[in-house]
């Protein structure tokens, strides 16, 4: 490597430094910086444990995908493990698995993550793997046919679980042709017309630095940091022009005109339900609303007023919980539940019961101070772990919640009224227009 | 929103990989102070002050291994039934207070332990303290609540073994391997046993095994012994021991002579999935560490061997497993696992797995196989140390089967394996006749096997 290229690079590695969250005892001291290629950084030096989590986000998910072909952005992540120009898929999984580290990749509704955990002592090797992951991989054929035979029989497994079955077809009637209607891992049919040459286009349109969002927490030092950075990121560089990567325009979500109820029959003891409608993004400005309002309804555990009344006092599941899913686009709200199949229709007829409740009335000054009390107070328990830390860092700027978002989510909550709570249940508890997905014995459903 | 959701897990023994404690000195020894009270209360502090989060543990010696017959699954309902009130606090009272502090709670129940655990900011620990004594003192056992928790269960065992055919076989094995001893139950229990448990049963069984010299108590994180001692003497000092009234009953399973074979047809099931269990003695035994390098040899990660030979090679399975739970009570078993993949043959799985079998008991590991194993274990814990509730789990562990000083020479003897012993320990348990080997059958093609 050229040694002038490489102190001009680490001269403007100078991290602006951003204080996260500086009034509490849990404050993260913050540096984030863009190198030139584009890529942006975030960084946390914690020294207690010999160890350094890395998380590299990539604005890379079925968002961008052929409806055709998906499921690609999932295959592309998970053959980058696979193969690279200077490294057999053993090869890799050999030398970070001796080091005992890991090198994963996940991909969600919106983005795709590179995950590295190692020990201090193996940190050189760590990125030499995973930037070679990143930005050299080479997709073999034979591996792309293994990949494609184990994610299909996978989804064949999958279909043993009745909430797995449940879960797929509600986020279908919630979203049709949106990508948020789809798995992530794609279908059995999109996986089978993937080719290899659709996977190098998706790579090179998609994976870039100025797309990609770089943290690093752990016992690592500035200075180590800004080496590491040089030597293994610095030359990375887009193969195609940013112009092509937003090209694909999203299908509308459909309208829904009145409820609808599917019934899949299979045998089991259970009735796995799924309920619920659209839900909100994650720049809504109603999302803490929401926050407050789902804790007391049916996502605080044991606080809830779902599990209190259908778990605890009816004793109708083990679990029942409502959940938001805030996206980058609208996203979904669920309800779900598993009972024996002759319960399903009272479980149905209660969850109902409860949402017209919570619409009817405002919620009382101590379910809003329980809600505000837990939100606020369990932030720092989100930040335990360098990995925990490393992951929330790309989350929250890839969601762009800003630079004093851990600062500014204790006043988000608290401005929070019964009010917004009534208004928020009444705008997104939707009763008369739902989905209701059950999985479950027909014979002995009673619905 | 994680809160208290899914709360009341039963550890799932079986495919949590639970990676044991081991590492170089000084990032491994943790820095335990125990204190005892007179009661024969154990406390174990383990300070970390980075951040301002503890984590509350407390650990009964109780669990499926201790339950009288027909009563399988009675340590797991007294689990739940402890959240469900006491004399001085209604059901679900505790979860609200820690909930409050931004806190969340659980517990889970095993073969060998049931353990209640709560996550907070390090100042709201006093809630913990005070109302874990609390349901130490007394529980409500209220006939009405019982009735629905039991229901709850109930659930709980539908959505976990009946409508998951892999669980379902994992009991299957349980219950075909070992015919005498405890741990052949599930430790949720059989439906008609849940259904036949009594309050008379649960309060004489609480009374029995929920006493300071049947537990003890691990408080990890931004603690100060000094500051919470008085607290924890306070509330817990004056509680009784259960001193002979605690009972243990010990069954030994006789050597197995010859293969056992059991088959699960399920409708639901949509690929087929063996298990292979094997007797196996438990952590101190000297073989245990051998066990344990050789569990992971055979399947950590993608350059293990069944990984690489049945999903990689031959690309006949989905993935393998093989895990050895060597921190058990009493001896348990060795258990080596396959999911087939879609239009391959189950005959063609089990012969690549006894092939795996026989190639490491005739030959030991490389020395860079070894090597690898040791590090894996050694850096999952350094890994865990950064969460303060799996630094409590990974200390209690040791403490429930003697004491957590053990992990030192649990680190000792890991260190100290050879190849040599890899191989011992592969060719003198991994037999056909100490192997009961597991079968479920997708219904259609449930005739295979004819």
């Amino acid at each position: 490597m050229n040694k002038r290229m490489s102190a001009v690079v680490i001269a403007t590695f100078l991290f602006g430094v951003v204080f996260f969250g500086t009034s509490t005892a849990n404050a993260l001291e913050i540096k984030r910086e863009k190198l030139p290629s584009g890529l942006t950084v975030l960084y946390v030096e914690r020294h207690e444990l010999p160890i350094v989590m890395a998380t590299m986000l990539v604005k890379a998910s079925p968002l961008q995908e052929d409806p055709l072909k998906s499921g690609i952005a999932y295959i592309t992540a998970k053959m980058l493990n696979e193969g690279t120009t200077g490294r057999k898929a053993a090869d890799i999984s050999q030398e970070i698995e001796f080091i005992g580290g890991s090198l994963e990749t996940s991909t969600n509704n919106d983005f795709t993550t590179i995950s590295l955990s190692v020990l201090k002592k193996d940190v050189e090797k760590g990125f030499d793997l995973f930037s070679d992951v990143v930005l050299h991989p080479s997709f073999p054929a034979d591996e792309l046919a293994r990949k494609k035979e184990l994610v299909k029989g996978t989804l064949k497994q999958r279909e043993e679980d009745p909430s797995f079955v449940a879960g797929r077809r509600f986020i279908r009637e919630v979203f049709g042709e949106h990508p948020y209607g789809r798995l992530v891992e794609g279908s059995v049919e999109s996986i089978d017309v993937i080719e290899k040459a659709d996977i190098v286009n998706f790579y090179d349109t998609f994976y870039r630095p100025e797309n990609s969002i770089i943290a690093v927490v752990g016992d690592i030092s500035h200075d180590e940091l800004a080496g590491l950075l040089d030597r293994y990121f610095s030359f990375w560089k887009a193969k195609r022009e940013q112009k092509d990567a937003e090209n694909i325009r999203l299908q509308k979500p459909p309208e829904l005109k009145q409820s609808r109820i599917e019934v899949i029959d299979k045998d089991v003891a259970q009735a796995n339900i799924f309920f619920g409608g659209l839900g909100i993004s994650r720049d809504d400005p109603d999302y803490y609303s929401v926050s407050v309002m789902n804790y007391v309804f049916g996502g605080g555990g044991f606080a809830s007023r779902l599990m209190k009344v259908i778990r605890d006092e009816m004793g109708l599941t083990y679990s029942i919980n409502s959940f938001f899913s805030a996206n980058k686009y609208q996203g979904r709200f669920e309800v779900e539940v598993q009972t024996k199949n002759e319960s399903a229709g009272r479980v149905i007829d209660e969850m109902l019961k409860q949402i017209r409740l919570i619409k009817a009335e405002p919620i009382t000054d101590q379910e809003l101070q329980d809600a505000k009390d837990y939100l606020i107070g369990s932030f720092p328990r989100r930040l335990e772990t360098s990995r925990m830390i490393a992951d929330f860092l790309v989350t929250v700027q890839y969601y762009n919640l800003g630079d004093d978002y851990i600062d500014r989510y204790r006043d988000y909550i608290n401005k929070v009224t019964k009010e917004d709570v009534l208004r928020v249940a009444r705008k997104y508890l939707n009763n008369d227009n739902y989905i209701l997905v059950v999985v479950g014995n027909k014979n002995k459903l009673n619905l | 929103m994680a809160g208290g959701i899914g709360t009341l897990a039963i550890v799932r023994i079986f495919a949590i990989l639970i990676i044991f404690v081991f590492g170089w000195p000084l990032v491994a020894s943790t820095a335990v102070q125990e204190f005892t009270l007179d009661n024969g209360l154990k406390i174990l502090f383990i300070e970390d002050h980075k951040i301002p989060l503890a984590t509350f543990q407390i650990w009964y010696r109780v669990g499926s291994i201790d339950e009288p017959a027909g009563k399988s699954g009675m340590s797991h309902l007294l689990e739940h039934m402890m959240f469900k009130g006491t004399p001085h606090y209604g059901s679900k009272v505790f979860s609200n207070l820690i909930q409050r502090k931004g806190g969340m709670d659980n517990a889970h129940t095993s073969k060998d332990y049931t353990m209640y655990h709560q996550t907070l900011p390090s100042d709201a620990v006093r809630v913990s303290i005070e109302l874990e004594a609390d349901r130490m003192k007394g529980l409500s056992l209220d006939s009405k609540e019982l009735e629905s928790e039991r229901s709850v269960v109930m659930e709980e065992r539908r959505m976990r073994y009946e409508d998951d055919p892999q669980n379902l076989l994992y009991e299957e094995l349980m219950a075909t391997s070992l015919k005498v001893q405890a741990y052949r139950k599930p430790v949720i229990g059989w439906m008609s046993e849940i259904a036949a448990i009594s309050r008379h049963d649960l309060a004489d069984y609480y009374g029995t095994y929920y006493s300071p010299d049947n537990s003890f108590i691990i408080v990890s994180g931004d603690v100060k012994p000094s500051e919470l001692m008085p607290l924890i003497k306070k509330e817990f000092g004056k509680i009784p021991p259960a001193g002979n009234k605690l009972k243990r009953v010990k069954t030994v399973e006789p050597a197995q002579k010859g293969e056992k074979i059991v088959y699960l047809e399920k409708e639901s099931a949509e690929l087929p999935y063996i298990l292979m269990a094997h007797h196996v003695p438990s952590f101190p035994d000297k073989d245990s560490f051998a066990l344990e390098v050789l569990s992971t040899v055979l399947s950590q990660g993608k350059s293990s061997r069944l990984y690489r030979s049945l999903v990689y090679e031959k690309r006949i399975a989905l993935e393998t497993s093989a895990d050895y739970d060597g921190l058990s009570r009493d001896p348990f078993l060795f258990i080596i696992g396959a999911t087939v993949a879609p239009g391959k043959e189950m005959k063609d799985v089990e012969r690549a797995l006894l092939a795996e079998i026989e190639k490491i008991a005739k030959e030991p590991p490389t020395a860079a196989e070894l090597q690898k194993a040791k590090n894996q274990v050694e850096a999952s814990f350094i890994f865990a140390r950064d969460s303060s509730y799996s630094e409590a789990l990974y200390t209690g562990m040791f403490e429930v089967v003697g004491n957590w000083r053990l992990k030192d020479t649990y680190i000792t003897g890991i260190r100290s394996v050879n190849p040599e012993d890899v191989r011992d320990v592969a060719r003198r348990y991994l037999t056909k006749e100490n192997r009961t080997t597991g079968c479920l059958l997708p219904q259609k093609t449930a005739n295979a096997y004819e």
